[in-house]
């Protein structure tokens, strides 16, 4: 039996209607995997070319014009490594931003739980994701560089930026069904948060800079995104840096956005069809 | 308990819409407004207003305490002019949308076809869409694996279940979506006015399929304008008023209470006349019809009871109408004719008729079963050739107690009541 009532304020999660709806959000990845290269020419090779080339831009302009360190490491598989993620990261945060206005139609005719929408569009992003991976995989065989022990996080990490990439997309969606305004604040927001990220730079840069005005390094982490990245130079590349405390504030970091970002979605979630 | 599928309890839906105009007196006003409304509205937000970013105070109420119970089994039609609340109703049930008060119970898995095809996408292939749609439908894969052969056979596109549904045809598209959708099995299916999909033949096998669900036994609610099929399918029916429930009651009766109501609402029935078709230079004009009885008491016309229809015509010009043809056409309020009278039919066109006039015609008993009736009157100059006019109108049937007949058949049966006797013989035994 089903009851249908007016809820109030904030209201239970009801994750077991999204493990009753698995079979849909599978569907709905399929679907964005499917479609989203759908009449291309190049296709799949989209999801290589973008970090890549931006990896080419970077290292002529960053890397050689600015010279700007990479912690010792070439700095194409430095950059490489820091938009892998950062990718990853933003254009999951695009997609499940606008994710519930642009399927406005599902919303308005037909019930499944609401979160389904922003998570699929969020994970679909993890193909293109293990298909650019497969080019630093290819650098790091050129640049001869192996792995050592905590390659064991890396699965973690990208836990970690899936969450946070959630966590915002969540936020996000939920308003820009209300407020039509974040479409448009959304590039220029993303833009402000890749500089904010030590995607170019090390973070190792950072980390002195706050240490020479007297504040802790691990306020870095504060940008949950430069933990991802700092974390996969370390568990990948094996930089010598040791961001266990920048990784942990990141945690703390997404883990609080995504949990809030449920909570603020699922609050919202009735008013989604009236409104879209 | 057991049986029952649905039961809502003083149901309400408000929605906010339009948007209240607040007179700035001052250009101080206008700016301490245009600061302060994103941060009122940031609030209303944080506390999980629907309106949003829209300045939304007006507010109507699509449903109002609506109460109703369905129970297991039962197929019941909800019907109601546009903006009754039907649409409203199904989408609380399907929980698309929450009510805003009042408590919905709900014993069975509810499925819901509020639109065919939703979610399918251009550029996936037939295949790929069946089971796309069939899981936002709320399919299980399994279950989508089971029908495929079905609903691809239901579809007729078999050869087509490989091509992107960008590059099908309006019609196969819409087949392939009904028949997703016809395939879907919940305890309890909500349906909305989605059979008026693809041609004629299509339509009838969506019927039949719906014809058969009811038949299994499932609990159905049925929203259609089309009363044919509501009767067709339903038991029981339900008639939304501007969110009220103005009745509920077996389907016959209140198919038939909406389609009256639906004509009385409609002003132009007061059996005044509407011109809709005519000639450019109409030689004669219909001004005026009238359907009275005519015994004693006068008024309506009234079953059993001698009737008369007036047709009040005017001529251009002043000029006399050569050869004048009458004709009137009987309808029932599902638009089915009822009977034809003409002129020609009795060879009494009027000839050399004045330039105004009064045409009667005259019925002695008239076999109407009481209700209401729309009639099409289509008048001719036969001599100067077309110039035609045609004009419809519409009129009430009394009940009579001297027309000698006890109980008017239901119009389910049809509307004329043919004058008969009824006798009984004894038959001998047949001689060998």
């Amino acid at each position: 039996m089903i009851i249908l009532e007016p809820s109030r304020g904030w209201v239970g999660l009801k994750l077991q209607d999204i493990w009753e709806y698995r079979e849909l959000l599978y569907f709905l990845v399929w679907r964005d995997v499917k479609v989203r290269y759908k009449q291309t020419v190049l296709g799949a090779a989209w999801a290589i070319l973008q970090p890549f080339l931006t990896m080419v831009v970077f290292t002529i302009f960053f890397g050689k014009m600015a010279k700007i360190g990479s912690d010792g490491l070439p700095y194409p598989i430095f950059s490489y490594a820091g938009l892998l993620p950062w990718t990853f990261f933003a254009q999951g945060l695009t997609q499940s931003s606008n994710s519930l206005v642009s399927s406005a139609n599902l919303i308005r005719k037909v019930y499944f739980p609401r979160l389904i929408i922003p998570l699929s569009s969020v994970l679909a992003g993890v193909v293109d994701f293990l298909l650019a991976f497969t080019v630093l995989l290819g650098m790091m065989a050129w640049y001869q560089l192996t792995p050592s022990a905590p390659i064991v996080l890396f699965p973690l990490l990208l836990v970690l930026a899936l969450i946070t990439s959630v966590g915002v997309g969540l936020w996000f969606s939920a308003l820009n069904v209300q407020f039509r305004d974040i479409r448009y604040a959304l590039p220029f927001f993303v833009q402000i948060w890749l500089f904010l990220t030590p995607v170019i730079y090390p973070t190792s840069r950072v980390v002195s800079l706050l240490e020479e005005v007297g504040l802790p390094g691990w306020l870095v982490g504060l940008n949950p995104m430069a933990g991802v990245v700092e974390g996969f130079r370390w568990s990948l590349l094996g930089t010598a840096t040791n961001p266990a405390s920048i990784l942990l504030t990141s945690t703390i970091v997404a883990t609080s956005l995504f949990v809030s970002g449920v909570f603020y979605f699922k609050r919202l979630e009735k008013t989604f069809a009236d409104v879209v | 308990m057991s049986d029952i599928a649905i039961k809502a309890e003083s149901l309400s839906k408000e929605y906010f819409i339009g948007q209240t105009n607040v007179a700035y007196s001052t250009l101080r006003d206008t700016i301490v407004s245009a600061v302060s409304s994103p941060f009122k509205k940031a609030k209303a937000l944080m506390k999980g207003h629907a309106y949003g970013a829209a300045n939304l105070q007006e507010s109507i109420w699509a449903l109002k305490t609506i109460s109703f119970e369905v129970n297991k089994g039962e197929v019941v039609g909800i019907i109601g002019q546009n903006g009754a609340g039907k649409t409203t109703l199904l989408k609380i049930l399907s929980r698309i949308t929450e009510p805003t008060e009042g408590k919905v119970r709900i014993y069975g898995r509810v499925g819901a076809l509020l639109e065919v095809g939703t979610g399918f996408h251009s550029e996936l292939t037939g295949r790929e869409n069946i089971y796309l749609n069939g899981a936002i439908l709320g399919m299980r894969k399994f279950e989508i694996d089971q029908k495929f052969d079905e609903i691809v056979a239901f579809a007729e596109i078999e050869k087509f279940m490989d091509t992107p549904v960008k590059f099908y045809s309006s019609g196969m598209y819409v087949r392939l979506a009904f028949a997703v959708a016809a395939h879907l099995e919940p305890e309890i299916l909500l349906v909305d006015e989605v059979l008026a999909v693809g041609d004629v033949a299509f339509q009838k096998k969506c019927l039949g399929k719906m014809e058969d669900v009811a038949k299994e036994g499932r609990t159905v609610l049925f929203v259609s304008h089309r009363m044919g099929a509501i009767r067709n399918l339903c038991s029981r029916a339900i008639m939304l008023n501007q969110g009220h429930i103005e009745l509920s009651g077996s389907v016959e009766k209140v198919v038939h209470e909406y389609l009256t109501f639906a004509y009385k609402k409609d002003s132009a029935f007061t059996s005044q006349v509407e011109e809709y078709e005519g000639s450019r230079d109409k030689d004669v004009r219909i001004v005026g019809f009238q359907a009275r009885a005519i015994d004693a008491k006068g008024g309506h016309p009234r079953t059993g009871v001698g009737a008369e229809f007036l047709i009040d015509y005017a001529g251009r010009a002043r000029k006399r109408v050569g050869r004048l043809y009458v004709g009137i056409a009987v309808k029932d309020i599902l638009d089915s004719g009822v009977f034809f009278c003409s002129t020609n039919m009795k060879r009494s066109d009027f000839y050399d008729a004045p330039p105004r006039g009064r045409v009667i015609c005259k019925i002695d008993s008239l076999p109407l079963v009481p209700g209401r009736y729309r009639v099409d009157i289509k008048l001719i100059d036969h001599e100067t050739g077309g110039g035609y006019m045609a004009a419809s109108a519409s009129f009430d049937v009394g009940d009579s107690v001297d027309s000698g007949v006890n109980r008017y058949a239901s119009h389910k049966f049809g509307n004329i009541i043919a004058p008969h006797e009824w006798m009984l013989k004894e038959l001998e035994e047949a001689e060998t």
